[in-house]
């Protein structure tokens, strides 16, 4: 720090600081500057297409009537619903590859890597094809004599948990594949030494040291869970609506730019509050 | 051994699972037919319709053009900022840093909803212009924290061993600093190039009437109706993203073998740890 301090004004600093400028420039005005005028705008007041800039918090007001702050504990349920399967289903499976041997953790941590890099949407496709009505799946579940009429999931509640499911797992997946690699395995065997049964010893060793991962999972898919409008749009018809939905609706179609605005503030906050939460523990969780 | 097996099996399912969808569009991008219940055999028929469509050859074009100049400014200031960053003396440059990043944990919808108001705000024409800043903003934090974690693990004697031979600092700069960068730069392009190629939810926003691009003109088409034309044209987007995504793999294992030569361990950047959990730093841990 001191070092830094009288180097100040050498010339390595004044090259240095003209080399910054563009980068912090351009953040300046293209990050900070929309998230800044996001937040005034949701205190403007709507007039036609545009927004003046006479200060409401109307804007707040209007999320809690009935209608919207029904699509929001729509959302939040839908949210919660999708983050316990993710749970269940990618917990399990990120410590179980982990335990694998040779280079098999790496394999699969690599399968699950790749489709973050594709668009969820282009993924989301194929669900379609699978789901609809005499699709692949009804159609394989009648052969099989499981089912005798098609289920016709798609444009249903438990397609868009499907969609979101399908594309948050990935993530919850390789946030405790992470922390689980690095668990130490004697600590583990140390635990049975002693008498631990194979539950104790989850309970007691694998599930705190592996908790960090888990709740980052947690956090990577809660939080998006609530913006992915268009799992709601092709997986869900239209039926479900999200707080993302709820956001594109105002901005695309209403051109209420204003309520958009405090939508957005206000999910970002929900998302905020619940990324606190989770951390909060987790510091007190280390001490 | 029993306990492994059936961690085996669990693994396998779930990796299937996760790459049916992708394979089942890829497969029917090959049927014969329009219709997705039977299958009428191969052909390429849906290729070629794509292919002679002129709007999709458009978007290909517009996407191509996008993702390209929005990774190169991303690199130019990314790479800019990351190298003189430590030297600087800005007011807030760390708060600078953090911002740089926050488009990566914004919820994507949040990003577009800021830049359309924002830019209309500025009265920008929406179009390539708005597309390509949004674009270079949320390319940003993958080549800058890819090439923080590559200067991190860079060897500092050996730019500072060509000074003690003679080079100048420019010289020295250009002929050791940069070859050793450029894995990490290029890793951290293909990523952006990857995001904003199959990029939907923020383009929708921030795209103009008469613009568009790839993904957009999928969403929309399949907001109509499925054709095998439009599981044509994911297929081909999935390749070009695992593309990519391979590429930069391959370029980041480069720099990492690289630099385990010259410095023992692998120091990992502060943002690196806290802001992309998970997603970017994951292939480092090998406990073996």
């Amino acid at each position: 720090m001191k070092n830094r301090k009288n180097h100040r004004r050498s010339p390595k600093t004044v090259a240095a600081t003209f080399a910054l400028l563009p980068f912090y420039l351009f953040v300046l005005i293209f990050v900070l500057g929309p998230l800044i005028y996001m937040l005034a705008l949701s205190f403007m007041t709507r007039d036609g297409w545009d927004a003046i800039g006479t200060f409401t918090l109307d804007n707040y007001v209007r999320i809690f009537d009935p209608v919207y702050i029904h699509t929001v504990i729509e959302s939040l349920k839908l949210a919660c619903i999708s983050t316990a399967l993710v749970i269940l289903i990618g917990y399990p499976f990120g410590l179980c590859c982990a335990f694998l041997p040779g280079k098999w953790p790496s394999f699969f941590r690599w399968g699950q890597m790749l489709p973050y890099f594709v668009n969820s949407l282009l993924r989301l496709v194929g669900w379609i094809i699978i789901l609809r009505a005499n699709g692949l799946l009804d159609m394989l579940l009648m052969k099989l004599g499981i089912t005798e009429e098609p289920l016709r999931l798609l444009y249903t509640y438990p397609a868009v948990i499907i969609g979101m499911v399908y594309v948050l797992l990935p993530l919850m997946f390789l946030s405790v594949q992470q922390v689980a690699l690095q668990l130490d395995h004697t600590l583990i065997e140390a635990s049975r030494d002693l008498g631990a049964g194979p539950v104790r010893t989850f309970f007691s060793v694998i599930l705190p040291l592996t908790l960090p991962g888990l709740k980052t999972g947690i956090l990577l898919s809660f939080i998006p869970s609530m913006g992915l409008f268009f799992i709601a749009a092709i997986l869900g018809g239209n039926k479900v609506v999200l707080l993302g939905s709820l956001i594109e609706e105002q901005l695309l179609r209403a051109h209420n730019l204003p309520f958009a605005a405090a939508l957005s503030v206000f999910m970002m906050l929900l998302t905020g509050l619940v990324s606190f939460l989770l951390l909060e523990h987790k510091r007190k969780g280390l001490k | 051994m029993k306990k492994h097996r059936i961690s085996f099996a669990y693994a396998i399912i779930m990796t299937v699972l996760t790459y049916l969808p992708v394979a089942v569009v890829a497969l029917y991008s090959f049927n014969a037919g329009r219709l997705t219940s039977v299958w009428e055999g191969f052909s390429f028929v849906w290729y070629q319709k794509l292919f002679a469509d002129a709007s999709i050859a458009e978007a290909i074009g517009n996407s191509l053009f996008l993702g390209i100049m929005s990774s190169v400014l991303a690199a130019v200031l990314a790479t800019t900022a990351a190298l003189s960053m430590p030297n600087a003396s800005l007011p807030c440059k760390r708060a600078a840093e953090w911002t740089a990043l926050a488009p990566m944990i914004i919820p994507e919808i949040v990003l577009g909803m800021i830049f359309l108001s924002f830019f209309s705000l500025l009265h920008l024409p929406f179009g390539m212009l708005t597309l390509f800043i949004a674009h270079t903003a949320f390319g940003i934090p993958y080549i800058y924290t890819e090439v923080r974690a590559a200067l991190v693990s860079l060897d500092n004697s050996i730019p500072d061993a060509a000074r003690d031979l003679g080079a100048g600092p420019l010289t020295a700069f250009f002929t050791v600093t940069m070859p050793m960068l450029f894995p990490a730069i290029l890793s951290g392009m293909f990523l952006s190039f990857a995001m904003s190629f199959d990029d939907v939810i923020i383009s929708i926003f921030v795209t103009g009437v008469s613009v568009n691009t790839l993904p957009i003109k999928i969403y929309t088409q399949l907001k109509t109706g499925l054709s095998p034309e439009i599981f044509a044209l994911c297929t081909l987007m999935v390749l070009v993203a695992l593309f990519c995504t391979l590429t930069a793999a391959f370029l980041r294992q480069c720099y990492r073998k690289k630099s385990k030569n010259h410095t023992a361990p692998m120091p990992i950047s502060v943002h690196n740890k806290k802001d992309t959990p998970a997603i970017i730093n994951t292939d480092n841990d090998n406990p073996q």
